[in-house]
């Protein structure tokens, strides 16, 4: 047993019912037992039996009726010791009791990991590992594909920014350890603590935005498109008043874009850019060919709305080119009206896009777009698998990591702890954030060591 | 080159008797192999080129911890130091660092004697032109005059000498180190054997009579009053110190540099080797800085007996009348007789990636490289460097298993890790941010660390050896007592934790409780609750640090563990990176060319993601059940 414990959902997303949470490794065991209560210890029962009893949070607040499977190594998938959790309801709990898992020490399985252990422990057979490596290879690359998306984003602006300044102060404080005969200010206490606090402030908005939309920030990415007056507006609204949107404002962007959040049928929906479709009532109008173009490639559903008692526009022509590829449910709406459409050319454009007939005036069609909606999930056609989502659990464990860390800083500077040990922690601070946007190179604290201070015999 | 004739075999030759080279030799001819230690000149045995001190934060921790293993630096600055301070004494424990002036022609005497008195040493003076390579494995080397000598090992350190050429202003010529005889041929040699070789640069301030300097225009910086020393053996301290001097640059000095940077070279071109971002020269301090208002400059004596005094931070390759006109601006040396000019040295550096943790080439078996020729700078870097690859090749030479050490374990290893598995694009230069466990590798813990492999290799002899267990013993058993020791909230100790500015006690606890207190020292504890038997200071120190600091040290702790799991996943030998399908093409280049031991190693490459540790992970074990399978195959 080399291995550290690790965990993840292991059912697939979005699936009503039953979630199950695996975690293996030698403190699975441990750790489950930490936040369940039955009645008995885990750590007592019998190998492979299963366990009724309630999760508790670090509050004591119950989180979920659970049934854990306890199976003890060798005989399990991986070889170490396994805890499976199998919880009611579907997403969010599941994704709450991941969340209790981790902090209580098992750390985020990364893609294919489960297997890997499996294999490496001699669970299973030669002829399977070059498909682990193909599983290792592709979901990483889609995983990187996710981070860079999210490197241009406002997480990672808010991230860059707060290493640089901690950058700033370890080199501050490096220079005078390892330049201790150079006229270099050395570094005040208060100086240490204002800057620690303000980042430690700053983590901890964060983790707040996260906790706020985490179940529903991670739903399926939707974008509403279509000519203007096709009945966009209607449908988001109907759709929103069917199910009870969240609304979230993710303030500081460029423009403040609006994501609201549907469930349908237990499939989250995130709907981007509704502001946009509300007030003008047209995306592409809104904020351009260019950006429009990359939300319908970003989006993972595509939900195109066509007018019944309008002909085809040019426009319509370019839009099913770009979407030609995607995810996309078409949505023929004013059926209550005459037929001017010609339906044969979007069939051929669009020839594996589900069509819906609505009328949103006379409330027709919506169960059946939910119906088609879910289908497409259950099918498996939408490529959002569980990435965006262990991209972004990932983070939130990585930033509370990081709040420990700098609060052990705050905790030491107070008690005036020598500076070189309160740089550890800063180090770990800034590690654990630069682990968030995968890059924690060190060579850059002696780059910056000599481009801040001029030192040197 | 002259007529061959065969001069004598070996078990290792080291060729070049500065830093590295004399610390290589003595560890190999002291693990018993019969050792050869050729220079160029006999004269400048441990010279130093550049500034007469040795220590400072992580440089100085590197001298400790060969001092542990038993190498030389240490013993020799103790016994030829004209000044001795230990730096950041208002820090952590763990960047404390001893830093000494030395006397560097007392220095090179002395450590020219060891070596003298050592019987399995043979000293000579020639210039080596040529290795001696069968198959790509070194036998030995050929000298300018002629003589073969034979060796199963090769250690070559060479420092600035290979292809060296100063630049002083328009001024160029071949030359190693202070007008030294440069190694031409034999960096020649080197590219034709298959190395791959790069141009790096450093320089030297100018060195001016100590009677033409004020040093009333100056502040005196002494030395420490307390007694201190490098060596963990060392029992004589030198008392009566010789002090430095700080003064300052200005206005007028940068002045002068800005209306000449036409003539540096380091501007117009002349200069092709890329230097120190943390050894710059002044001329590129004022240009890079031009904000700054003055620079330090530390006059420090080269010698007790010697007039010449090296003036720290004007290092320089502005020609010879800029060099004399910019130093008399500065205060105290308006009359300042310059005695040698400053200068910069571009010199030929092996690529450190080409070589194995051990020190070893990988092109070329049986040959080692240490110390500048390795890429570093400094003396410090390269004796610790020179200790090890003697170390290596005498393990080599005696069949036994090579010594590496690790990250968690020293400095050297830091520095040889960083060297062979990330390569350096400047001279590379320790400092204390590059480890990751900083707080385990202390000045003050060095033997702790390291005496027991020195004495398994054979470099500590029993008498130090066992000082060094009893030290451990008391340490251990005096953190024991005050874990076990109970204090009761008696009017005593209330009384001293007021006096200490901490808060009263309110119940019973321990005295490593007690003292975990940042206001309560191990002195105060001692003097209420003494030890059954006296303990030396040394052992107080590492008591205090162990139990104050034990929080921090858990977490390092931790870390090195999780560190020592991956380093003890060995890359085995067939493993062929080009074939592993899936590898990203970055990883699997850079792969191929570090060729890690481990995967600890593999993974601190970079452009090695996790994700391609994970797939070398499942080749090695699918590589390994295939062999398994063909073995029973065969015995069936």
């Amino acid at each position: 047993m080399e291995f550290d414990t690790i965990a993840a959902i292991s059912t697939a997303l979005g699936e009503g019912g039953i979630a199950i949470i695996r975690v293996s490794g030698e403190d699975a065991l441990e750790i489950v037992d930490n936040i369940f209560k039955g009645s008995k210890k885990l750590s007592t029962v019998d190998s492979h039996t299963i366990n009724y009893g309630k999760l508790f949070d670090e509050h004591g607040n119950v989180v979920d009726e659970v049934l854990v499977s306890v199976m003890r190594s060798p005989k399990t998938y991986t070889k170490e010791d396994v805890v499976e959790i199998n919880c009611h309801g579907g997403l969010i709990a599941a994704k709450r009791v991941l969340e209790l898992v981790l902090d209580n020490g098992a750390r985020l399985a990364e893609p294919g990991e489960f297997t890997k252990r499996a294999f490496l422990n001699g669970r299973i057979d030669l002829s399977q590992a070059e498909a682990i490596i193909d599983i290792i290879r592709s979901k990483t690359d889609r995983a990187m594909n996710i981070a860079l998306k999210q490197v241009e984003g406002q997480l990672s602006k808010q991230i860059i920014k707060m290493r640089r300044e901690l950058l700033e102060v370890l080199a501050h404080i490096e220079v005078t350890i390892d330049y201790p005969e150079h006229d270099v200010e050395t570094v005040t206490h208060n100086l240490l603590l204002e800057k620690s606090n303000s980042v430690k402030k700053e983590i901890e908005r964060l983790i707040e935005v996260a906790n706020q939309g985490k179940v529903l920030r991670e739903g399926i990415s939707t974008v509403i498109v279509g000519r203007p007056n096709v009945g966009k507006s209607s449908l988001l609204n109907a759709l929103v008043h069917e199910n009870k949107a969240i609304v979230t404002e993710i303030p500081g962007t460029t423009r403040d874009v609006i994501e609201e959040y549907i469930n349908i049928k237990g499939i989250p929906l995130k709907l981007v850019d509704t502001a946009g479709i509300r007030e003008t009532e047209d995306l592409v109008e809104k904020i351009g060919v260019e950006r429009s173009k990359k939300a319908l490639e970003e989006a993972d559903l595509v939900l195109y709305v066509l007018n019944y008692n309008d002909t085809l526009h040019e426009d319509d022509l370019q839009l099913m080119e770009i979407l030609k590829d995607t995810n996309v449910i078409v949505i023929i709406n004013k059926t209550d009206l005459s037929n001017q459409l010609d339906i044969e050319i979007i069939k051929e454009l669009l020839s594996k896009s589900p069509i819906i007939y609505t009328s949103m005036k006379e409330e027709i069609g919506l169960e059946e777009l939910e119906t088609a909606i879910s289908q497409l999930f259950f099918a498996g056609n939408i490529k959002q698998d569980d990435f965006t989502y262990v991209s972004n659990s990932r983070h939130i464990q990585l930033l509370k990591q990081s709040r420990q860390s700098v609060a052990d800083a705050i905790n030491s500077i107070e008690e005036y702890i020598p500076i070189d040990m309160i740089a550890i922690d800063i180090k770990n601070t800034w590690d654990a954030l630069g682990m968030i946007i995968c890059d924690s190179v060190s060579e850059d604290l002696v780059d910056q060591i000599f481009t801040q201070f001029c030192v040197g015999k | 080159m002259s007529m061959g004739y065969k001069a004598g075999d070996f078990g290792c030759i080291v060729v070049g008797a500065g830093h590295a080279g004399v610390e290589a030799a003595l560890a190999s001819a002291r693990m018993g192999v019969k050792t050869l230690l050729l220079t160029i000149s006999l004269d400048t045995i441990a010279f130093m080129p550049c500034n007469p001190s040795i220590g400072g934060p992580a440089k100085g921790h590197v001298v400790r911890e060969i001092d542990a293993l038993g190498g030389e630096m240490a013993k020799n600055i103790d016994k030829t130091l004209i000044q001795i301070r230990m730096l950041n004494t208002g820090k952590g424990p763990a960047v404390h660092a001893l830093r000494a002036q030395a006397d560097k022609f007392a220095y090179q005497n002395e450590m020219k004697s060891t070596l003298e008195k050592e019987p399995n040493i043979t000293l000579k003076q020639a210039m080596v032109e040529k290795l001696i390579v069968e198959n790509d494995v070194v036998k030995g080397i050929i000298t300018r005059s002629g003589a073969e000598y034979y060796s199963e090992t090769v250690v070559l350190t060479t420092g600035t000498y290979l292809r060296g050429r100063i630049i002083i202003g328009d001024l160029i010529y071949e030359s190693g180190p202070n007008n030294q005889q440069p190694s031409i041929n034999l960096s020649h040699n080197l590219k034709e054997i298959g190395l791959n070789l790069v141009r790096f640069k450093t320089g030297t301030p100018p060195r001016i009579h100590r009677e033409s300097v004020d040093f009333s225009k100056m502040e005196i910086q002494p030395g420490d009053e307390v007694p201190r020393a490098f060596s963990f053996d060392t029992k004589e301290y030198r008392l009566d110190q010789i002090p430095c001097w700080l003064t300052y640059t200005n206005f007028h000095t940068h002045m002068i540099i800005n209306s000449n940077l036409h003539r540096a070279p380091m501007f117009s071109g002349a200069i092709e080797g890329t230097g120190p971002r943390y050894c710059p020269s002044i001329e590129d301090k004022v240009v890079r800085f031009n904000d700054k208002p003055r620079h330090q400059i530390f006059l420090e004596p080269e010698g007790e007996f010697t007039e010449e005094m090296y003036v720290q931070g004007l290092s320089t390759s502005l020609p010879e009348d800029v060099q004399i006109e910019m130093l008399r601006t500065i205060p105290g040396m308006e009359k300042a007789e310059m005695m040698r000019p400053g200068y910069a040295i571009e010199y030929d550096v092996v690529v450190p990636t080409q070589l194995w943790p051990t020190l070893e080439t990988k092109k070329i078996k049986n040959l080692f490289t240490a110390g500048q020729l390795n890429g570093t700078s400094g003396y410090e870097e390269a004796a610790g460097q020179g200790l090890m690859a003697g170390i290596n090749a005498a393990c080599r030479a005696l069949g036994k298993d090579p010594v590496i050490l690790d990250r968690s374990q020293a400095y050297i290893g830091v520095l040889i890790d960083d060297l062979v598995t990330k390569g350096t694009n400047e001279p590379y230069r320790l400092l204390t941010s590059r480890a990751e466990y900083r707080l385990l590798l202390r000045n003050d813990n060095a033997d702790l660390r390291l005496r027991e492999i020195g004495y398994k290799i054979g470099l500590i002899d029993e008498n130090r050896y066992q000082a060094f267990l009893l030290k451990k013993n008391q340490i251990e058993s005096e953190i024991e007592r005050l874990k076990a020791y109970k204090v009761k909230p008696t009017s005593e100790v209330q009384e001293m934790l007021k006096s200490a500015g901490s808060s009263e006690l309110n119940n019973g606890t321990d005295l490593a409780t007690l003292l975990r207190r940042p206001e309560v020292t191990y002195d105060m504890i001692e003097s209420l609750f003494p030890g059954l038997s006296e303990i030396d200071s040394a052992v107080k120190e590492q008591v205090e640090i162990e139990i104050k600091y034990a929080g921090y040290i858990e977490k390092q702790l931790l870390q090195v563990e999780k560190m020592k799991k991956v380093e003890s996943k060995k890359i085995p030998e067939w493993v062929d990176y080009k074939t592993i399908h899936g590898l990203s093409l970055e990883a699997r280049e850079k792969l191929s060319k570090i060729q890690p031991l481990n995967i600890g190693q593999a993974s601190r490459i970079s452009g090695v993601s996790p994700a391609d540790i994970s797939i070398l992970l499942i080749y090695i074990e699918q590589g390994n059940k295939n062999m398994e399978l063909n073995q029973h195959g065969k015995t069936e």
